[in-house]
């Protein structure tokens, strides 16, 4: 069992969560029309053996999203941070990064 | 290539039997297995047998290189031999041969996919089967005892139809069955009033079945070995030898080997040798876990897959029932799954068949799926020149073996794809022709 510590509700069991696959995509903007931008984010993934940053969602607790940082290899998690957070810091305000309501 | 030994005389040997002995010893000894070379080893205690491939030092350069000593990859040195005469060949392997994801599936062969593309590759993949023990001069246990995917609902069963629709019209056998006829067949299913999901009817294959896996690895190793193939264990691959934008070469942990030709079968690991080769692939590494329960009499003549959760069983013929179920869910490259599945798979297992309640786990392991975004595999060239990709094959590559090794033989012998994988290109994502059978799109723990 893989032991996730959301901040809001604590550590809780993997299975509480919805596996969001990687973290590290930034999502085109809706205005961008080249295609290999959007292959890119759609389709392909480093999917490194090592370290991982991946998206979880907490559908059994506080339905968060949240960005876990753990090794593929040995399943050891380091760190979990609110994805929230990590969007408002790469923005710079508490807008939604991407979507089609701004 | 006649390799002489000498004549061993034994006093306990019937004059008769020496003669034949003596004869044997002066010929290659990996010599053709048959009733007669059992009978004449089993009077003289197996001590002749021979080596079933030789343990070669790497060359400094080949005509191709194999990067994968799997199935996929041993099985696409052996058709280079035979299919193409291209027989200078080295199939390098990390550990040992048939140690990744060949020795960990639970050995479901079957031909029904219904996705263009996928459905006539299978196909001859089965056909392939059908006469490998006796093209390979060496048992792979091939079984064709039948597969059936059971439905549980009305919609099911006519999603099933559809399936088994295309399978025929693509001249490949499959049936529909009843509740009635699954019963009769499948007695020992759950057909009470207190079934969680009760069947309803199901879709057969009759010519689908399974393979002892090992044998499988085993069988084309001694087939491109005798063929002039090396294959190199414990040679991992660290980098590429490029010359300029060409690859040309591998340096390993034995050495470096140069070779116009470099093709990857390594299944899970199919992201990270495209990654050294400067290529982002649509894959997401994920575990599988499998089980096999303790020696059991004949229960479970056939391969079973449940209609209501993703989970599979049949038989080995040591008695002992393999199965297995979902993904994990998360990237991996442990090898080993976690509690939840083992639950869940558990509870799948339970539900099919309740008399299973009783019965013993008696090994457990995972492996590293290659899983794609629409859930087909890659047998193509890459942008590399000189530099193939056979992958992403997901959880279903077993059965792929014979089919995967042959195309992609092909690929790398006349540069060009066959028609059979011409459409497992990368390109199809970028081209909007998705091989998806599951109609799941980009979420590759799902396919």
């Amino acid at each position: 069992m893989l032991r996730i510590n959301c901040p809001f509700c604590g550590t809780r069991d993997h299975t509480e969560f919805n596996y969001g696959g990687d973290a590290t995509l930034t999502r085109p903007d809706q205005s961008n029309t080249d295609m290999v931008t959007w292959v890119d984010y759609v389709f392909m993934r480093n999917n490194p053996k090592g370290p991982h940053q991946e998206y979880w969602q907490h559908v059994q607790g506080c339905r968060s999203w949240v960005k876990v940082s753990r090794d593929t290899l040995t399943h050891e998690i380091t760190d979990v941070t609110f994805a929230k957070d990590i969007a408002q810091n790469i923005s710079g305000s508490t807008k939604p990064v991407g979507g089609a309501n701004q | 290539m006649p390799h002489f030994c000498g004549i061993r005389s034994s006093s306990n040997i019937a004059s008769g039997y020496i003669n034949v002995w003596a004869i044997n010893n002066l010929v290659n000894k990996m010599t053709k297995y048959s009733a007669l070379q059992l009978l004449k080893n089993a009077l003289g205690g197996h001590q002749d047998w021979g080596r079933a491939w030789r343990d070669p030092e790497p060359k400094a350069s080949y005509d191709a290189i194999i990067v994968g000593g799997g199935g996929h990859g041993l099985a696409t040195a052996y058709y280079l031999a035979k299919e193409h005469g291209i027989t200078n060949v080295a199939v390098l392997e990390k550990g040992y041969l048939g140690g990744g994801n060949t020795g960990r599936n639970t050995t479901i062969i079957r031909s029904n996919y219904m996705i263009d593309g996928n459905t006539d590759f299978y196909e001859w993949s089965m056909k392939l089967w059908e006469g490998l023990s006796a093209d390979l001069n060496f048992n792979v246990m091939f079984s064709q005892r039948g597969q059936y995917n059971l439905c549980h609902t009305p919609a099911q069963l006519d999603a099933a139809r559809r399936r088994g629709n295309i399978m025929r019209l693509n001249g490949i056998d499959a049936e529909i069955l009843s509740r009635e006829e699954v019963r009769r067949n499948l007695p020992y299913l759950d057909y009470s009033e207190n079934a969680r999901f009760p069947i309803y009817g199901a879709l057969l294959q009759p010519r689908a079945g399974t393979a002892r896996h090992d044998a499988v690895a085993w069988g084309y190793a001694r087939g491109a070995d005798q063929r002039g193939v090396d294959i190199i264990q414990k040679c991992e691959v660290l980098d590429y030898i490029w010359q300029g934008a060409t690859i040309v070469g591998v340096r390993t942990n034995r050495g470096e080997i140069r070779a116009p030709k470099v093709a990857i079968a390594v299944a899970g690991h199919t992201g990270q040798m495209a990654r050294m080769a400067g290529i982002k692939l649509p894959i997401e590494s994920h575990v599988l876990q499998a089980f096999v329960t303790e020696p059991l009499k004949p229960l479970v003549n056939t391969v079973i897959s449940y209609g209501a959760a993703h989970f599979y069983i049949s038989q080995s013929d040591k008695g002992g029932l393999v199965l297995g179920g979902d993904l994990d869910g998360y990237n991996s490259y442990a090898q080993r799954g976690n509690g939840p599945i083992i639950e869940h798979t558990m509870a799948s297992a339970l539900a099919l068949m309740p008399s299973l309640a009783r019965v013993r786990m008696l090994r457990h392991w995972g492996g590293i799926m290659d899983m794609t975004m629409d859930g087909s595999p890659f047998i193509c060239k890459s942008p590399v020149d000189g530099f193939y990709i056979d992958g992403g094959w997901c959880y279903g590559g077993f059965k792929a073996t014979p089919a995967s090794g042959w195309c992609f033989a092909h690929t790398i012998a006349q540069d060009r794809p066959h028609k059979l994988n011409e459409k497992m290109v990368v390109e199809r994502f970028s081209n909007g022709y998705q091989m998806d059978e599951k109609g799941g799109g980009p979420t590759p723990n799902i396919h």
